[in-house]
Parts: structure tokens; C-alpha cells; sequence
């Protein structure tokens, strides 16, 4: 083995505790800081929505953190817009790419680390101060923006004279998601080169574990969405500071005053570019979790999954046509009914590729010895709330329901099963999976799969009557229903939800007691603790600095060979010779 | 068990590379023994420079989509004439493409000294058309067209804006190859000139493109 030290790829375990647990160059601290950066913002995005439960259903109880106890219909769309904001780039870009992607895609791969470590340093520390940025938001004259996590113009444009929270709060907001968007090009650099360059002797790209499929995808989405995104950040922040009219029109009035110094934007322009990088966000949030569930699927069924490369094929499919259906995120902003015809089809397409996927696990499942671990009930529970998620999508992809379901709840419980809930279950699968890997310690399995079901039953309870509420009519975004007739008799269905959420939300304090307890007083892991084939497995929980403690993995297989007849264990490492197989 | 197959290999994989696929020796070190450099992560930055660039290119496609769609939906667009200096200017960044390409050229051939020649007369290029920007600035400005003038101005400004920060960048770059002290980098001094030298004329190529839309597109 050869010994170093310098710097460039190779870096040196670090002794210092800055340059090992703050600063650090290695991509499984990065992993875990980008982890626990998704957990604080998932713990605050959560509690910004338990508030709004609360002041939807109880609008006269006083709540903290309100001046003068009662709630204002601006605080309630803050809370909307925070939650929004947090959850989507925070929580579902960050944990189930940047986290896990980080700590697990180079090992699956048989690297060393990242492409370029500091890159990967600075990718995180960049995410860092985005979220300091866009959380500070709260704390200025104002507070946190109302215009929604989409920023629609001419409203996030206008400044403080557009409402509470549209000053300073929203240029935070602007300025923060911009630092989002750099340090996730940065990421996806880094995912994408690891990935192509830095693979062991043998692992060709059809035996690459789904998981690493599924975060190439999501970094390619990533490369090409994040700087349409962070474009649209330029030209909002010049319109908001420095006067431009690049997205507000001339003539607007708001309460009496007429808004005057702007002429001619466009305010239809901001929603292409926003959604032109939102769709992909989707993807960007949920692959890495279709990656998980497939990698879960197969692992706990002891089966090879079934259709690899048709599973490979759908994620790119997948991935290529989210950049084509951005439009139907806008069929109600008065665009050509031609328009809207080629983005339902196209939308409507992306149901064969989720079907192929959807399939293809049930194909993994079916006949196999499934071992219901808290991982695999969380990739089951992922694939149902994809497909649930996923149907109510194929009806707000025909612009004559949309035009009807458009702002109702129909399109809350649509995004929050498939893009929220879904990702979340990936991430949680991952967690339980990974965790004796990550941390050398097991979970508790039992008050895993109490918190699985609690959560399972405790998200369906919340977003399956949002379908109805949808239906019956009921718009998103009203911070009181008492003075609204017509919702009236839809307030029960309201309190059922915010008692649905509160149960879930508490179980979720109970995944955090299993984790911080798991991290001291977890049942050590061995290696290998679920028998699984691909490389992390072949290394110590947690693994050396250097991943392989200077041996070289070389790959000989597929990374889902299970219940291979002939052999006398269920599953082959990818690591295992074909001498060595046929000698066991 | 795994583990140890792969130790037993370890000799063989040293002395194997091919498929396109990043072999590594031992200890995390990358390089064949006793050349500073390695193969896999040399290949992995230009990866990594090529990507960066797609990223950037759609950065300034989503610019140009919207200068297009601002410009075609409404009647205020009031085309701006841009100052002549910029043609000098683009003249003095396609000289500093052609000085990078001889200074590579001079490095691949071992004249160092003329290489070096060669680079900082490209870092002077590039300053020099960074301040050329500023004084199309001026000129504008002198003529009371302003950021927040028209549409036509607004973009004019965030385009060469954008553009002069990404060429900074580069002057950047340029300036750290030149003090790196290279005999310990994994990738070499002739990879860190090639990735350098890709974005630089990359630079260039988007500004000739910025200024076709500019003048043809106003």
C-alpha cells in the first residue's frame, strides 16, 4: 500500500476536530452534515405547518411566536411560504441527494471520495448559508415573504408595498434561494464526474446499483434546472432593488396606490422560468427515492429486481421528459389550449415510464421471501404513495379538470403525497438501511416500525381527505375558513386533518428518540447486517476514512444477484469472483 | 471475506487500467507510483470543467429565452445601440483566445518561459476587456441609459454583467494556475492550463454570442 499525504483527492484523515467535523473534505461527514441540516429544516418546516393546522381549524386560540396571540391571514401565507421553501430545497433536495447520495454513491461506486472533495465542502457550506439566509427572513421588519414557495411575480417583485414580509423578507428569500441554486450546481458536478470517472475495475455502467442511477438522474436534473432557477433569481432581485421591469407590468394598483417607476414585464416569464426548473425539482426530489425503494425492494425480497435495465430506462425517460412539461403547472395562466394539449400529452406520458418502474417492483416482490424490516416497510409504503400520488396526477394533467382543480386542495394532497411524502418515505427507508453503515449502530427495529405505521396510516389520514376538500371546491391558501359559507360544512373534514397531523408529527418525535438514542446506545453493526451485495457492505460500519482502507474493489457482477441457485448464501457481493463463487 | 479478495487483487489492478473505468493503487492514491498525477482524476476534471460549462450555458440560455420573450410580448422595448467600444473589446478577448491557445501550445512544448509570457499577456487581455466593458458602461450612462432605462438597457447591463463576472472568474482561475505550485497536484500543471484554457475560450465564444444578440437582436 502506498502512504500519503498530500493534498488533491487523496486527502489525509484529518486529526483536528474543524477540519474533521466542520471543514471537512471527506464525502461521508458531507453526507451526514447535509443529513442533518435535511433534519433540523424538516423538525422546522413541520412545525411551521403544525402552526397552520392549528389557526386553520382553532382560528381564535392565541399561538406563540404571534404578536398579540392572534394570527393575520399574511402570517398564515408566511408560514405557507416558509414551509414551502424549507421542505422543498432543505429538506427533499438536500437529504435524499445531497445526504445520502454523498455518503453512499462514492463507496457503491468503489471510490475513495468525491470527485473533488472541496468542491464538495464548499457545496454544503454554500447550502449552509442558504438556509441561514432564507431562515433570517423571519427575524426582519416584516417577516418571512407571502408569495408562496413558487415567489409568483408581480407580487414577490413589488416590495414591502405588496404586504408584509415582501421587503426585506422576500429579498432574503430571493438572495438565499439564489445560494441554493449555486451550491446545488456545485453538488451536481461533483455526483455526475464522481460518477463517470471514478468507478472501480468493473463496474460498468449495467452494474451499477439503481440507487447510483438514481442520483446521476437526479445530478443531471440538478446541472440543468438549478441555473434556470437561479437566472430567475437575477432578474427578480434586479426588479425588486434596482428597478428593472423585467416581470412587473406597468399600471398595477394595490389598495389605491398606483405602482408607478415599472412598465411592460412579464409576469407569465418568471412562472417559465420558475417552472421550467420546478418540474425537474420534482424529480430531483422523488428519483433518489425510486432509487432507494427499488435498491430496498430487492434487497429484503431476496430477489434480483426485476427488469433492471427497463428500470434504468424508465428513471432517464423519466428525467427527460420532466424538462418537457413545465406548462402544466400554468394551464390556467390563459396559455394557447394548443399549448396546453401538447403538455397534458406529455405530462400524461410519464405515467408509462412510473408504470414501468411500478411494475417492476411489484415483478421484485412477487414470489420472494420478504423480510419486512422498517426499511422495506418504508419502500413498500413508498411505492403505494407513489401510486396514489401518482394517479391524482394523470387528472390534473388534463387542463379541463385542472382549470376546475387548480388552487384547491385536490393539487395539496396531489404534491404532498407523491413529491413530499413519498420522497420522505425514501429518505426514511435509506435511514433505516444505512444507518448501521453510517453510525455503526443499529436503529431500534421495534420503535421503527411503530413509527412506520403510525406515519403511514397518519399521512393517508391527512392527505386523502385533501382530494375531497379539492373536490368540494375547497381553495388553498385561506388562512380562516369561519367567515366563508360555503367551506362551513367542510371544517369537520379540516379538524380530522389537523388531528391526523398532529399524531403523525408526534411520531416523528419518536423516529428522532430512536435516532439520537440509536447513535449512543444502538445494537452494534456487523458489516453486512442485512445480507446486501453492494460494495458499502463489503467495508466496516462505519467505514475507514478512505472508504476501502487502501484495497481497491473490484466488481464482478450485478449489484442484485439474490437467491442465486447453486450458491449456498441468498446473495453474491458484486465484489465476489466467479472462482470463488463456483468454489462455494 | 470480499475485503480480502480485493487485497489479493491488488497487485493485478495496480498494473491494469482500460475500459475508461478509474483505477486506483493503493492508500487512496491515485497516481501510478512516483508521477504526481493520475489518470482517473485528471479525466475527472475535464469532466468536471465540461459540466460546469453545460450549467453555465443554460444560465445564460435561460437569459437569452427571456430577453427574447421580454422583447416579443410588449411594446416598450426600446432597442439601445450598443457603444462601439465593444467591437474593440471583443477584438481584445478573441486576441486573448488566440494567446492562451499559444501559451498551451508553448507548455505542451516544454518553453516554459514563453508559456508563462503567454498567460500573463492573457490575464492582461482579459483585465483589459473587463475594463473596456466599464467604459461602454460610462459611454451608456454619459448618454442617460441606465440599468432601469428600458427593457432593451436592463438586459444590456445584466447580460455584459453577468458575462464580465464569469470572465473574472476566469482571470481568477488563470491567476491561480499560474502561482500553484504544481509538483504535488494529482491533476499537473498541463491539465490545470488545458481546463483553464476550455473555459476561457468558452468565455470568449458566449461573448461573441452575447454580442450577436445584442446588436442582431435588438
Amino acid at each position: 500500500m502506498v502512504s500519503h499525504a498530500e493534498g488533491g483527492h487523496s486527502h489525509a484523515a484529518p486529526t483536528g476536530f474543524i477540519r474533521k467535523y466542520i471543514f471537512s473534505l471527506d464525502h461521508k461527514v458531507i453526507g451526514i452534515q447535509y443529513y442533518f441540516l435535511a433534519l433540523f429544516s424538516v423538525f422546522l418546516g413541520m412545525g411551521l405547518s403544525l402552526l397552520m393546522r392549528i389557526h386553520l381549524v382553532w382560528p381564535a386560540l392565541h399561538l406563540p411566536f404571534t404578536p398579540g396571540g392572534q394570527m393575520t391571514p399574511e402570517q398564515y401565507i408566511a408560514l405557507v411560504t416558509m414551509h414551502g421553501s424549507i421542505m422543498v430545497f432543505m429538506v427533499l433536495t438536500t437529504a435524499p441527494q445531497s445526504g445520502f447520495g454523498n455518503y453512499i454513491l462514492p463507496i457503491q461506486i468503489g471510490a475513495a471520495d468525491m470527485a473533488f472533495p472541496v468542491l464538495n465542502m464548499l457545496s454544503f457550506w454554500t447550502t449552509f448559508v442558504s438556509l441561514v439566509v432564507m431562515v433570517s427572513a423571519f427575524f426582519v421588519e416584516g417577516g418571512a415573504p407571502i408569495s408562496g414557495w413558487t415567489a409568483y411575480t408581480p407580487l414577490s417583485a413589488l416590495g414591502s408595498i405588496a404586504g408584509p414580509g415582501e421587503g426585506a423578507g422576500q429579498t432574503l428569500w430571493v438572495i438565499g434561494l439564489a445560494i441554493f441554486c449555486a451550491g446545488s450546481l456545485l453538488g451536481a458536478i461533483n455526483f455526475i464526474a464522481t460518477t463517470i470517472d471514478l468507478r472501480a475495475k468493473g463496474m460498468t455502467l449495467m452494474r451499477l446499483p439503481l440507487t447510483v442511477w438514481a442520483w446521476l438522474v437526479t445530478a443531471v436534473l440538478g446541472l440543468l434546472a438549478f441555473g434556470v432557477l437561479l437566472s430567475a433569481c437575477v432578474l427578480l432581485l434586479l426588479d425588486r432593488t434596482a428597478g428593472t421591469s423585467f416581470f412587473v407590468p406597468g399600471g398595477l394598483t394595490i389598495t389605491d396606490t398606483v405602482i408607478t417607476g415599472h412598465n411592460g414585464g412579464s409576469p407569465l416569464l418568471w412562472q417559465h422560468l420558475f417552472w421550467f426548473f420546478g418540474h425537474p425539482e420534482v424529480y430531483i426530489a422523488i428519483l433518489p427515492g425510486m432509487g432507494v425503494a427499488s435498491h430496498l425492494l430487492s434487497t429484503f425480497s431476496r430477489k434480483p429486481i426485476f427488469g433492471y435495465r427497463a428500470m434504468v430506462y424508465a428513471m432517464l425517460a423519466i428525467g427527460f421528459l420532466g424538462f418537457c412539461v413545465w406548462g402544466h403547472h400554468m394551464f390556467i395562466s390563459g396559455m394557447s389550449p394548443y399549448s396546453a394539449f401538447a403538455f397534458s400529452l406529455l405530462t400524461m406520458s410519464i405515467g408509462v415510464p412510473s408504470a414501468i418502474k411500478t411494475f417492476n417492483w411489484l415483478g421484485t416482490l412477487w414470489g420472494g421471501r420478504i423480510q419486512f424490516t422498517t426499511s422495506m416497510l418504508f419502500a413498500l409504503g413508498f411505492v403505494s404513495l407513489f401510486v396514489s400520488g401518482g394517479i391524482s396526477g394523470l387528472f390534473l394533467a388534463q387542463p379541463a379538470i385542472d382549470l376546475y382543480l387548480h388552487d384547491t386542495y385536490y393539487v395539496v394532497a396531489h404534491f404532498h403525497l407523491i413529491m413530499g411524502v413519498a420522497a420522505i418515505f425514501g429518505i426514511f427507508g435509506a435511514t433505516y438501511f444505512w444507518f448501521p453503515k453510517m453510525f455503526g449502530r443499529h436503529l431500534s427495529e421495534g420503535i421503527g416500525k411503530i413509527h412506520f405505521w403510525i406515519t403511514f396510516v397518519g399521512v393517508y389520514s391527512i392527505f386523502m381527505p385533501m382530494h375531497f376538500l379539492g373536490i368540494a371546491g375547497h381553495p388553498r391558501r385561506y388562512a380562516d375558513l369561519t367567515g366563508v359559507q360555503y367551506l362551513g360544512g367542510l371544517i369537520p373534514v379540516q379538524r380530522f386533518i389537523s388531528i391526523a397531523a398532529f399524531i403523525t408529527i408526534s411520531a416523528q418525535l419518536l423516529f428522532l428518540f430512536n435516532f439520537l438514542w440509536s447513535l449512543k446506545k444502538g445494537k452494534k453493526a456487523e458489516m453486512n447486517p442485512w445480507n446486501a451485495t453492494t460494495l458499502e457492505w463489503t467495508i466496516s460500519s462505519p467505514p475507514p476514512h478512505d472508504n476501502f482502507g487502501g484495497v481497491t474493489p473490484v466488481v464482478y457482477r450485478g449489484p442484485y444477484e439474490f437467491s442465486t441457485p447453486g450458491h449456498s448464501e441468498d446473495f453474491i457481493p458484486q465484489t465476489l469472483s466467479p472462482a470463488e463463487v463456483s468454489n462455494h | 471475506m470480499p475485503g480480502a479478495v480485493a487485497e489479493d487483487l491488488d497487485l493485478e489492478i495496480g498494473a491494469s487500467h482500460g475500459g475508461g473505468i478509474a483505477i486506483r493503487d493503493g492508500g487512496g492514491d491515485f497516481g501510478p507510483r512516483g508521477d504526481g498525477t493520475d489518470p482517473a482524476y485528471r479525466h475527472a476534471s475535464l469532466t468536471g470543467i465540461t459540466l460546469a460549462l453545460g450549467a453555465i450555458l443554460m444560465f445564460f440560455m435561460a437569459l437569452t429565452s427571456s430577453y427574447i420573450v421580454r422583447k416579443g410580448t410588449t411594446s416598450d422595448w426600446i432597442p439601445i445601440t450598443v457603444p462601439r467600444l465593444l467591437y474593440l473589446n471583443t477584438l481584445v478577448l478573441i486576441a486573448s483566445s488566440v494567446t492562451i491557445e499559444l501559451a498551451r501550445r508553448k507548455l505542451a512544448r516544454g518553453m516554459i518561459a514563453a508559456y508563462r509570457q503567454m498567460w500573463a499577456l492573457t490575464i492582461g487581455l482579459g483585465l483589459l476587456f473587463v475594463a473596456g466593458q466599464l467604459l461602454a458602461w460610462r459611454t451608456l450612462r454619459a448618454e442617460g441609459v441606465f440599468l432601469a432605462t428600458n427593457p432593451s438597457s436592463s438586459f444590456f447591463y445584466t447580460l455584459t454583467a453577468l458575462h464580465g463576472v464569469h470572465l473574472l472568474g476566469g482571470v481568477i482561475a488563470l491567476l491561480y494556475v499560474t502561482v500553484k505550485s504544481w509538483q504535488r497536484s494529482k491533476i499537473g500543471r498541463a491539465t490545470g492550463v488545458q481546463i483553464a484554457s476550455i473555459y476561457w475560450h468558452f468565455m470568449d465564444g458566449l461573448w461573441v454570442f452575447l454580442l450577436l444578440l445584442l446588436t442582431l437582436g435588438r
